[in-house]
């Protein structure tokens, strides 16, 4: 074999090819990294019988910019336009992950309006990733464009409140520790109410193009089964984990911010499959709306900003936290370790998309390429945040 | 749940010669921690997540940590009485130790079952160069999988057991670790075949111009 012409100058070190020396009919092929259904730069090498997969063994690492070592060399407050570029598609979590940890890190309390806001904006980021990733499984069991285009049309619609809010589309840079950068005017709330109002007739729509379309069904029900043992022993959280039926949302575990006083159900799938998956994500989209309407109602005037909280010259005493938010992903959260200093110690993401990769293999064995094609889809990674 | 200082009572009752030492967490989030020697690290895992009044079923983060040798400085602070009658004087004597380097491997357990965590687990290599084997905790929870690779990869943390030890977010050929403090990038290592600037003349160091051949005499 050849090797490859992409030889490492530094290391002069080849990047293996895949192998062509596999007994009888398995044949190994490498799918990605470019490859517009590995949603990013992510390759799997795949080891096929016939159309089988008997073996794969996911690559990735493309992106990897070491953004943890970025952030130890910035200070606690510059790595927060940083957290944006993780899960590129949900700056506003990141943030709010990120300010969580550094508040139970330094004891910062948050006023009640800030918590308000923030649970709003997190459940927008929520319907818009989720509205996102039905768009792109959609594209994934080949329905091109159309699905997508109508998540990506409404997709916008929260993007511009976003941007009305924080200055960006996507990259928000928005919560601060001890609360959030800009208060919400009132004309901003106005129209978030409305596109909350609106979301529901979209989503019935949506839901009557897709849920019950005999293809989705042929081509989800019964593929990447897994089991709820599993789930849980691989650390898989979010939609992923409540598709096996494990009842577990941080939102109602730990409780955190203002989430306790909102009514809200947690979606349950029974089968673990894509499509439970598929559809645990459209009901969690509804429970968004009914927390939204609640928040955006008893939104409580005050502070946006704890006033004794300190941005400049930020140094919170030795010690360390692990901060965690219920993402749209999953699990997201931060473990900061200091030193007294001005940067942290040491910043490590749990990146929910990185570790539900853990059970790819597990999910595709047995099925066809087309199928670990949706599997990968309906697992929802960023690559932004797996490579990190 | 029982607090961390009877759960270590616990563990060390059960596994006699373990070192179980209890760290404190002087941060606001009070998020105490264990630290385990590593003979015994794997079997007290196993323990914890097995028992039914704990059942810690989910291991969700896995962190590396560096800790490279420190020079430390004790103060202790002495009260002498003064010999001519008067007031104790404070006396301040400073010590220098050198801490030595490690590396630190930090597991964060949560229970699904039971809703409770976190409980923190932590594990300490004997330096930061020969002696950095640590057991794998995959064989016990298997989101540590990516996680433990990932630091293998970052900090050169050797996991024991684990099933497939490879690097993960650095390419196969990678040779450093570049999350440990002292980590230095290669200077050659931002090569690219433009001509342009700084980068242009550490490759010359690196890549040396080809020797010219020499070309036919030309005739007059």
């Amino acid at each position: 074999m050849n090797p490859t012409p992409f030889a490492n100058p530094s290391t002069g070190a080849h990047v293996r090819s895949v192998r062509s020396d596999l007994p009888g009919d398995l044949m190994e092929v490498s799918m990605g990294p470019h490859h517009p259904s590995t949603h990013g730069v992510f390759r799997m090498i795949v080891t096929l019988d016939g159309e089988t997969i008997v073996r794969l063994k996911p690559v990735f690492g493309y992106l990897h910019r070491n953004h943890e070592k970025l952030a130890e060399n910035t200070s606690y407050l510059g790595s927060m336009p940083y957290t944006d570029r993780l899960d590129y598609l949900n700056s506003m979590t990141n943030n709010w992950a990120y300010a969580r940890a550094v508040e139970q890190l330094a004891g910062i309390a948050v006023p009640e309006r800030a918590e308000y806001v923030r649970v709003i904006l997190a459940e927008l980021t929520r319907l818009l990733n989720h509205t996102c990733l039905a768009g792109f499984l959609m594209q994934d069991c080949g329905c091109s464009g159309t699905p997508l285009m109508y998540a990506f049309r409404e997709r916008e619609k929260i993007l511009d409140l976003f941007e009305s809010l924080s200055g960006s589309r996507m990259m928000c840079n928005y919560q601060r520790f001890g609360g959030c950068r800009v208060d919400p005017p009132a004309d901003w709330l106005a129209r978030a109410g409305q596109l909350v109002a609106e979301y529901g007739p979209f989503l019935d729509e949506f839901e009557a193009l897709l849920t019950g379309n005999e293809i989705l069904l042929a081509r989800t029900q019964g593929v990447g089964r897994l089991s709820a043992a599993l789930a849980i022993n691989a650390g898989v959280t979010g939609p992923m984990l409540r598709a096996t039926g494990v009842n577990h949302d941080l939102r109602k575990v730990d409780g955190y911010g203002v989430y306790p006083r909102f009514q809200f159900r947690i979606p349950l799938g029974e089968h673990g499959d894509v499509y439970d998956r598929y559809m645990i994500r459209i009901l969690e989209m509804r429970e968004s709306l009914a927390i939204l309407r609640q928040a955006l109602a008893g939104l409580p005037a005050g502070p946006i900003m704890n006033p004794a909280a300190k941005l400049r010259g930020f140094r919170p005493k030795a010690g360390e936290a692990y901060g965690r938010i219920e993402g749209p992903k999953g699990e997201i959260g931060f473990h900061l370790v200091s030193d007294g200093g001005p940067n942290p110690w040491r910043y490590h993401v749990r990146a929910p998309s990185f570790i539900n990769l853990t059970i790819l293999e597990d999910l595709c064995l047995g099925h066809t390429v087309a199928d670990a094609v949706i599997i990968l889809g309906s697992i929802d990674i960023v690559l932004g945040e797996v490579d990190r | 749940m029982e607090t961390l200082p009877q759960l270590r009572d616990r563990i060390a009752a059960l596994f006699p010669g373990a070192d179980v030492v209890l760290v404190t967490n002087p941060s606001p989030s009070a998020q105490h921690a264990l630290r385990l020697d590593a003979p015994h690290a794997r079997a007290i895992a196993t323990f914890l997540r097995d028992d039914p009044a704990l059942q810690l079923d989910q291991c969700t983060n896995v962190t590396g940590i560096d800790w490279p040798e420190k020079e430390v400085v004790d103060v202790t602070r002495t009260t002498v009485p003064d010999p001519a009658g008067g007031a104790p004087r404070a006396v301040e004597e400073k010590t220098k130790r050198i801490e030595p380097g490690r590396l630190e491997v930090v597991y964060h357990l949560y229970s699904i079952a039971l809703g409770h965590g976190p409980v923190v687990l932590r594990l300490v290599t004997g330096n930061r160069t020969d002696a950095v084997t640590l057991p794998s905790l995959t064989p016990v929870w298997r989101s540590a999988e990516f996680q433990e690779r990932e630091v293998y990869d970052l900090f050169g943390i050797v996991f024991e057991g684990h099933p497939d030890l490879r690097r993960i977010l650095m390419w196969d050929g990678f040779k450093d670790h570049p999350m440990r403090r002292d980590y230095r990038e290669p200077d050659d290592y931002e090569w690219e075949p433009t001509p342009h600037g700084d980068v242009l003349a550490k490759a010359k160091q690196h890549y040396p111009a080809p020797t010219p051949t020499p070309s036919a005499p030309s005739t007059p």
